[in-house]
């Protein structure tokens, strides 16, 4: 029997993919330029949806009749809106800062014209005698795309261009072994589950597969909601049937017929395009009822979230899709033994599920040979903050922080030092420049006080205050504590009332101590990732950075001249310029006017503190600086 | 009551009695492609949401009805999560990003200025109805930091003066349809 639906299964899975690939063909091989805009929610907060318009009101204008698609996020954010086209004769080339000038001369010059307008251009795609490619960049030295893989490069509105690519195979080739071979080629892989806590995938699906039970249940958790973090949905927007097939290939492994994407409610697009993806496999029967022919059928349902950070945390998501309030509850057992309605629930991170495709379409030894020892593969990380080149990468585990941050992100901006790296959103920590040369794995990050977390990465200069930082997460983690555990619910709030204190300048020596024993005490009282890791980014600020927190307390000063209640702004008289009047204009609150030798001058009670001033004094004058503590500024100023 | 439960509760009436049957019909009109389980809950509440714009005491009522469990458990799901509001919104949705990034960009600041701008803390809605100013945990555009999404559209680096500039191409739209509308 097993024979006769192994070639049903084949032959089903050809003729799809044989449509793809003529599709695909079709595209590619039209011998028109193929015009791509990147459309993922980073473009569009850059304007990528009026770019997109320009280009196709021009070439309508125009005349040509030339494809156009919009995909996802290639990961250099930092240059968004990104654009690229694909002309045949040329090495496909992406163009960067593209606003809707650039593009109307992009399709009057290049798409039309012969001029590849050299002068925006980013890098090509392919090694080429043109133009230098993403390959030539410093960071090609360490990127290594597995989940990334087709992020920017397809349109993940369109199941066509991700089965033209590789896709669905995987999923064609499992359906011919046993769920158990999978289970082991998953194990024999390494893979670690890709969320923050690292437990092996296989070993999950094998506990879940051998608990008795029915029915059986597999969650794909996309509520990703590190603030700070956004490389799931990168990846839901740019290549949503990675994570589709993944979630299909765990459910058959399991044995399962239903399953649930749970995507945040901040994610709207991420959400729609999800939603899309599915009809589509649907239609192609890649899910539903006999997949492909053979007798395994699931189906996957779409479930929103509304927005609490805390239904990150496995049992306080499936207590959501209950239709309850989110709120963790004891563990064990573990959702693998007594899940969703009670009944046996794996519950996997997008990248996770993102990487068993490859897996499978490779094999166990081509993942096992890339990262560590004990971390296999990559780890994607999403780069913000105080980096020149804020984006997306993909690296193997192994890699140094120095290396992301430094060749990979290309440094710091504007000449400022670097001081911390946040790593792991609320629950990770600060870690200065002497950690820098960890490996990125999962042991050593957490040795360092901080974790391997979801892939958040934020990287704070000298203008960023530490005390402040440790402030804002404490903040976030008591708003979005559920309340059920008292340490957590009311240790955090204590916690933050000193920081505030302290970020306020009202901070007293022992309240560190305070702090400290809080600490620990909200880790021991704490029943989920939530409160048990609620403290860290504190107790690591205090562990690499206890003198900022002193300079607060003893001098009442923000080294880092940032808490607004310690420091003031003030014009440097001798370096103010008599004929500018730059920052009058600006300032929001009408604080600033010219004295009589016409030297501009801030009334302090006015002002607000909104930085625009600053900002706004011409670079040659310099004239405006922030003062800590705000009693250095000067009597004749008040 | 937490104090974001209170300030979801302000308002939490219909404006007359119209308003409320047109709220309850609404609703029914919503449940009746739900089944009567649980776990359709929250879809339910975002299904309601986004055809009334929030969520009215009749509407949790019915909802209540319809699964059979009780209202204090409807109640207190949709205080739960953030994204459920007990309060009509205003016509304009200003959502501050104070994600990581954004904070450490100076996303407070942008919300001093919104504060300042609209006079309003978070969480209200202006007089007028026009606006309503909120904070959300991190929209994922970290690239862009400061956001703000208006609109539900994600604006990238919003400092105090873009502020300004947002709050002017209201003006000016409003302006246009007021002399459409004179003329």
């Amino acid at each position: 029997m097993k024979a006769v639906e192994s070639s049903t299964i084949t032959s089903m899975f050809e003729e799809i993919k044989s449509q793809a690939d003529s599709y695909w063909r079709k595209l590619v091989d039209s011998g028109q330029p193929v015009i791509v805009v990147g459309t993922a929610t980073c473009g569009r907060a850059a304007g990528a949806l009026d770019v997109l318009q320009t280009i196709r009101e021009e070439l309508e204008r125009l005349g040509v009749d030339c494809p156009v698609f919009e995909a996802g996020c290639l990961g250099h954010c930092y240059a968004e809106p990104l654009v690229i086209i694909s002309k045949p004769g040329y090495p496909p080339i992406c163009y960067g800062y593209v606003n809707p000038v650039i593009a109307e001369r992009l399709v009057r010059e290049f798409v039309v014209g012969d001029n590849p307008c050299l002068e925006f251009v980013l890098g090509a795609l392919e090694a080429n005698d043109l133009v230098p490619s993403f390959d030539d960049f410093p960071r090609a030295t360490y990127e290594k795309k597995i989940v990334l893989r087709n992020c920017g490069h397809i349109d993940p509105t369109n199941i066509n261009h991700y089965i033209a690519n590789g896709g669905y195979a995987a999923l064609a080739k499992v359906l011919q072994m046993k769920p158990e071979e999978i289970i082991t080629e998953i194990k024999d892989s390494g893979l670690k589950g890709r969320g923050g806590a690292g437990f092996p995938t296989g070993q999950k699906w094998e506990i879940c597969r051998n608990t008795p039970g029915r029915p059986k249940y597999v969650i794909c958790n996309a509520d990703e909601g590190d603030p700070g973090a956004f490389m799931d949905r990168a990846i839901l927007e740019s290549d949503p049937h990675s994570v589709i097939e993944g979630l299909i290939i765990s459910a058959y492994a399991v044995g399962v017929r239903n399953g649930y994407i749970y995507v945040r409610a901040e994610y709207p697009l991420a959400a729609e395009r999800v939603r899309i993806a599915l009809r589509q496999a649907k239609k192609l029967n890649l899910l539903g009822r006999r997949i492909l022919g053979s007798d395994f059928s699931f189906d996957i349902k779409l479930f929103e979230g509304s927005g609490a950070f805390v239904c990150g945390e496995e049992t306080a998501l499936i207590a959501s899709i209950e239709g309850k309030a989110g709120m963790p509850r004891h563990r064990p057992p573990y959702p693998p033994t007594s899940g969703l309605y009670g009944k046996p629930t794996v519950v996997n991170n997008v990248k996770t599920l993102a990487s068993v495709p490859p897996i499978i379409a490779n094999d166990a030894a081509w993942f096992a040979s890339i990262g560590t020892e004990k971390s296999k593969g990559t780890a994607v990380f999403a780069l913000a903050g105080k980096i020149v080149n804020t984006g997306l990468v993909e690296v193997p585990m192994g890699t140094t922080l120095r290396q992301v941050i430094f060749d990979v992100g290309s440094g710091i901006p504007n000449g400022k030092r670097f001081k911390a790296v946040q790593i792991g959103g609320p629950s990770g920590g600060c870690l200065p420049e002497s950690a820098l040369d960890l490996p990125i794995d999962f042991d050593s990050l957490t040795e360092a006080g901080a974790m391997m977390g979801s892939g958040g990465m934020v990287v704070l200069d000298e203008d960023d205050c530490m005390v402040e930082i440790a402030r804002y997460f404490l903040e976030f983690t008591q708003r979005e504590s559920c309340g059920k555990c008292t340490f957590c619910r009311l240790g955090t709030k204590q916690m933050l009332a000193l920081l505030s204190d302290i970020t306020l300048g009202e901070g007293s020596q022992a309240d560190i101590e305070t702090l400290k024993t809080l600490a620990s005490d909200v880790k021991a009282g704490s029943l989920c990732g939530l409160g048990k890791t609620a403290p860290n980014p504190v107790l690591t600020t205090l562990r690499y950075f206890e003198d900022e927190y002193q300079a607060h307390i003893t001098e009442g000063r923000c080294p880092a001249l940032m808490c607004q209640h310690l420091i003031a702004y003030y014009i440097l008289p001798d370096k103010c310029e008599r004929s500018c009047d730059a920052c009058v204009g600006t300032c929001t609150v009408e604080a600033i006017s010219p004295n009589k030798k016409r030297i501009k001058v801030i009334d302090q009670d006015k002002c607000v503190k909104c930085n625009t001033c600053l900002t706004a004094c011409p670079p040659q004058y310099n004239a405006i600086v922030k003062i800590s503590p705000p009693s250095e500024v000067p009597a004749a100023e008040k | 009551m937490t104090p974001r439960a209170k300030a979801k509760t302000q308002n939490n009436k219909a404006d007359s009695a119209e308003e409320e049957a047109r709220n309850r019909q609404e609703t029914l009109k919503v449940l009746q492609r739900f089944g009567r389980k649980q776990g359709n809950l929250i879809p339910i509440l975002q299904k309601v949401q986004s055809r009334l714009g929030y969520l009215p005491r009749e509407a949790m009522v019915e909802i209540a009805n319809h699964l059979g469990i009780p209202e204090i458990d409807v109640y207190g799901v949709v205080t739960f999560y953030n994204q459920f509001r007990l309060n009509p919104p205003g016509k304009h949705l200003i959502r501050v990003c104070l994600g990581t990034a954004c904070h450490m960009k100076g996303g407070y600041i942008t919300l001093d200025a919104w504060k300042r701008r609209l006079g309003i803390n978070q969480g209200e809605t202006t007089p007028d109805r026009e606006f309503d100013l909120d904070t959300v945990a991190c929209v994922g555009c970290c690239t862009m930091a400061p956001v703000t999404v208006v609109d539900n559209q994600p604006e990238g680096k919003v400092e105090p003066t873009k502020v300004d500039g947002i709050l002017l191409a209201f003006e000016l739209e409003r302006g246009a349809k007021g002399q459409e509308a004179a003329q």
